[in-house]
């Protein structure tokens, strides 16, 4: 039996939203999961239903063993950061941090020590008299964090705690939760509609669009194996390329572009994706196109094409001296391929 | 230049307007300490006299009213209670009554708060017979809780907390839920202390209220015992100076209140900014 384990968990609101649909998980003690998806698709509303601040409409939830459908947030013994802190506004760093512990009729002496050993652990201890008012953004999140990791809970929950910093501060403590969780291996359930965060910090993602589960996996299954076409899309970035297109006996055709699969799949209205950084420009390419625009990143840079009407991009290294308006001749090796029936959007 | 012209007419209107406010304030007070015979003989006076001690000290300790009963230390007591008691009572009602309506899953809440907000259009005056009768009937004429207990709740007051509450991020509350903390923890632990702010504000304009108040003490005491400055600013019979050194001092406790409360009221505002 899991650690957590979510069955069939269904969320109507009053005006008759479907925000969750028998949505089933199994997350292991100790592990770190993601939830990823655009916004509005109910991976919010399926983390607060874990931490009992949404009701449940059907399903059953259960931590360690225990349901916890009906248990009061408190009870369950969950820690949670939200996306803009919430802070008590009123209270010093210190009281913050330890505003939980007392109301569990925690001693003063054993507070006193829990929190000054998280903070030292956040690198706050320099701050704990001060109001939430008189901190920067970065030291609120780690005042957040240090209030969830005082009270040891059985579950961390993130609600997006990254959105409201800086690129260059949520790099830095994207890398500071992860190190973190490996630290305290305490189960962690972080909520984010970035894909890059999604891929560093779980052990596994959670893809959710439309209140539906699309795929639950490793970082590298969901980005080498996207099981559905809106998997393929959402993550990775650049965007994947889709090509629109019908396979007969394994050959796949995009206007005068034509793809052997090397199989036999037959599908009227079927959909290729290629990945940006799959697609091999050679002088000795098999197609050719025209590049309309060039992205330099640095390092690599983006080149937008289009075949047959259809746009794609393709990533690769800047040493290649190539233009907007250029020529070049690329191909496409049958094995990245992910191919997907249209229909249903399912892998084929 | 003509910022020097511009900002020289401003002064002086503001010089003007702050004359108006303050010259009757101030001629009432010179007056006051003048005694009275001067007074009559030679009219109102714009510069200090030297009874200053005497009158005040006669005013305060006389014993004045129909009956001789109550002096002006007493009314300043009772208006002062009187004033407390409302305040208090009001801000503790409406922070309450505030939260009920914002925090708990009330079916109507809406209607409910509108239904509150529309005794505003029926002051005291117009249910003065049935208060007084409610009043009377549970034994409370001629007592302090008689005097404040009709007056006690504020319709704006809980208006006030209401919006105030409606802009607390729900995350906090839920950030408190995960903590542990009961409803009435929350109410204890974080609503009151933020909104201290507002509870020296409301508790500034419900004192005022309070003191100002003439017609509900009027009915409610039959004993001298009980009455208060604004009602005694209508019965001291005394000389002219006794009753100007009476007015000054009836305009220092809204001022004191006024004053000390501000302090914290400003405190506040930059705490929780």
């Amino acid at each position: 039996m899991s650690f957590l384990e979510l069955q069939n968990i269904t969320k109507i609101y009053p005006n008759g939203t479907k925000a969750v649909n028998e949505t089933s998980l199994n997350i292991d003690n100790g592990e770190f999961v993601v939830f990823v998806g655009p916004s509005g698709c109910g991976k919010s509303t399926l983390l607060r239903m874990i931490a009992g601040l949404e009701d449940i409409t059907g399903g059953e939830i259960s931590l360690d063993g225990n349901i916890i459908n009906n248990i009061d947030p408190s009870e369950r013994d969950v820690a949670m950061v939200f996306q803009n802190y919430a802070l008590y506004p009123h209270m010093s760093v210190f009281n913050n941090m330890s505003y939980g512990l007392k109301n569990r009729g925690i001693s003063k002496e054993e507070i006193n020590n829990k929190v000054n050993d998280v903070a030292k652990l956040l690198e706050i201890d320099q701050l704990l008299t001060r109001k939430p008012s008189m901190l920067s953004g970065g030291q609120r999140q780690r005042v957040a964090m240090g209030r969830a990791i005082v009270r040891n809970p059985k579950i961390f929950l993130f609600d997006e705690p990254l959105s409201n910093l800086d690129a260059k501060l949520r790099n830095q403590m994207r890398l500071e939760i992860k190190k973190l969780q490996r630290q305290m291996g305490v189960t962690s359930i972080f909520v984010t509609h970035d894909q890059t965060e999604a891929m560093t910090l779980g052990d596994r993602i959670v893809v959710i669009n439309n209140g539906v589960v699309e795929q639950v996996g490793t970082p590298k299954e969901i980005y080498s194996k996207p099981n559905t076409k809106f998997v393929a899309e959402f993550i990775g970035s650049p965007q994947m390329n889709l090509f629109q297109c019908k396979i007969e006996n394994g050959l796949a055709k995009i206007s005068d572009m034509q793809i052997n699969l090397n199989n036999s799949l037959n599908i009227q209205d079927a959909c290729i994706g290629v990945r940006p950084d799959d697609i091999l420009i050679s002088d000795q390419g098999e197609y050719s196109s025209s590049a309309n625009l060039v992205e330099y990143l640095g390092s690599d840079m983006i080149i937008y094409s289009s075949v047959g009407g259809q746009e794609f991009s393709c990533k690769l290294s800047s040493k290649i001296n190539l233009k907007a308006g250029d020529n070049f001749k690329f191909d496409i090796s049958p094995s990245v391929l992910h191919i997907f029936d249209n229909t249903s959007g399912q892998r084929a | 230049m003509t910022r020097y012209i511009s900002s020289t007419i401003n002064h002086c209107i503001l010089l003007i307007g702050l004359l108006i406010m303050i010259v009757p304030v101030w001629i009432i007070f010179a007056s006051s300490t003048h005694s009275s015979l001067f007074i009559n003989t030679n009219g109102l006076q714009f510069f200090l006299g030297d009874n200053f001690i005497e009158n005040y000290s006669r005013v305060l300790f006389k014993k004045s009213g129909f009956f001789n009963e109550i002096t002006a230390l007493k009314m300043f007591f009772n208006s002062f209670i009187m004033a407390t008691g409302i305040a208090t009572l009001s801000v503790i009602t409406s922070l309450m009554a505030a939260y009920g309506l914002v925090y708990f899953k009330i079916k109507y809440a809406t209607i409910l708060f509108w239904l509150i907000f529309m005794t505003l259009l029926v002051p005291l005056e117009l249910r003065i017979m049935p208060s007084y009768i409610v009043m009377s009937k549970l034994n409370l004429v001629n007592t302090f809780a008689g005097l404040i207990l009709p007056i006690s709740a504020s319709a704006i007051a809980t208006f006030f907390f209401r919006q105030f509450y409606k802009s607390i991020p729900d995350e906090l509350l839920e950030a408190a839920k995960l903590d542990g903390t009961s409803s009435w923890r929350f109410f204890i632990d974080f609503l009151v202390p933020l909104s201290k702010t507002m509870i020296a504000a409301v508790f500034i304009f419900m004192f005022v209220f309070g003191y100002n108040q003439y017609l509900w003490p009027l009915i409610m005491t039959t004993s001298e015992q009980y009455w208060t400055v604004v009602m005694g600013l209508k019965t001291m019979y005394g000389s002219i100076s006794d009753r100007f050194a009476f007015v000054i001092m009836s305009m220092i406790p809204p001022v004191v209140i006024i004053v000390f409360l501000q302090k914290l009221f400003i405190q506040g505002i930059f705490q929780n900014k």
